[in-house]
């Protein structure tokens, strides 16, 4: 097996876990859409066209409602936000790409895709060929949501709640977030955007997600530039893309 | 205006976010203060996702013995800490979560 494809499948494998949380919110999406008053078809393009899961869900609510098209377009690019900030902390394990690669990932780039990725490159650093992984993980998840959206147009919800299925994916994130946890920044941005969202939780649109990483972002960086501490999770940047990182001197060299 | 419209200038919008840093990293000189931060939003992102999953029930706050996915939760956060393996923290999890509500 070459690199290309061991990347590609480490980042399937790495996806599994999500996907079982995931499965269940395609087919009430699925079932949600053609309820609110959707075609099958554009229900299951939607899945497609936007593939954002939380925004899919707003919209099917904003669509039974009748609101205005413009209130639906300006609610799912409000509601996709934190999209940003996963583009930007991916954006230097994916700076040497070409564009073609670059476009092909921002398309799959979910949080269930960025999650097991951004985990991955921060432990194994920036290699050749690491950019399978993102694919194999999104290609995963973009296979799942449209299976799933499919299945739900056509058989309904059918996984009971009970099952409690969702709830494989916060035990997901909290597999990969406790191991990143290693210092106290780490910690201290991790409990204050968590205790941010609780408070903010009422504001709409998850527009408390935003907020709470922003708070957690800004409380790990003050923090770690005030102790004075060595970053654990320092980018290893090749010599090669150094430059195209960063044209300055302000690089450190960590050997 | 047209659901297909919708859906399309949605889908642009949604993709544009994705694509903005993505292609500009390149492109722009990043201040090291804003790379440094970047390292933050792992933990910052995932916790506001975890927390709200966990403390709240129908939107209201809820730490009781009676809110089975914050004990789950916890006892998944415990076994990550100390296996630091995704398939055995969500096995117990899940599992924990099955009993407490067969249980209680």
């Amino acid at each position: 097996m070459n690199e290309q494809t061991k990347n590609f499948w480490a980042g399937v494998r790495a996806e599994l876990p999500l996907l079982i949380g995931v499965f269940p919110f395609g087919m009430i999406y699925g079932a949600l859409a053609l309820n609110a008053g959707l075609s099958k078809f554009s229900s299951q393009m939607m899945s497609s066209i936007v593939f954002a899961g939380s925004s899919q869900f707003v919209t099917t609510q904003l669509v039974s409602e009748a609101a205005p098209g413009f209130v639906i377009v300006l609610t799912i690019a409000v509601v996709n936000l934190r999209h940003m900030l996963y583009s930007a902390s991916l954006a230097p394990y994916l700076a040497s790409l070409s564009t073609r690669w670059k476009i092909l990932l921002s398309y799959l780039l979910t949080d269930e895709a960025y999650a097991p990725t951004i985990i991955q490159y921060e432990k194994a650093g920036l290699q050749p060929f690491t950019h399978w992984f993102l694919l194999g993980a999104g290609f995963a998840l973009w296979f799942t949501w449209q299976v799933s959206t499919a299945l739900g147009i056509f058989l309904g919800t059918a996984i009971p709640d009970s099952w409690s299925l969702d709830f494989a994916l916060p035990l997901t994130f909290i597999a990969m977030v406790v191991p990143v946890l290693k210092n106290r920044p780490a910690i201290a941005a991790a409990l204050s955007a968590g205790v941010v969202a609780l408070v903010a939780y009422l504001l709409p649109y998850r527009l408390g997600i935003i907020l709470a990483a922003l708070v957690g972002i800004v409380v790990g960086t003050y923090l770690e530039n005030t102790s004075h501490i060595e970053p654990v999770n320092e980018l290893p940047i090749q010599a090669n893309l150094r430059d195209s990182l960063d044209d300055s001197q302000t690089t450190k060299e960590q050997s | 205006m047209n659901i297909w419209l919708v859906m399309l200038i949605a889908g642009l919008i949604t993709f544009s976010m994705r694509f903005s840093f993505i292609y500009l990293f390149g492109r722009l000189h990043v201040p090291e203060t804003l790379r440094k931060a970047l390292h933050y939003v792992p933990p910052a992102v995932l916790s506001a996702i975890i927390f709200p999953e966990l403390f709240l029930r129908d939107g209201h706050l809820s730490i009781t013995l009676g809110n089975h996915r914050l004990l789950a939760g916890s006892i998944a956060v415990v076994v990550a800490y100390f296996t630091k393996n995704t398939l055995v923290t969500i096995l117990v999890g899940m599992l924990a979560l099955a009993l407490l509500q067969v249980l209680f």
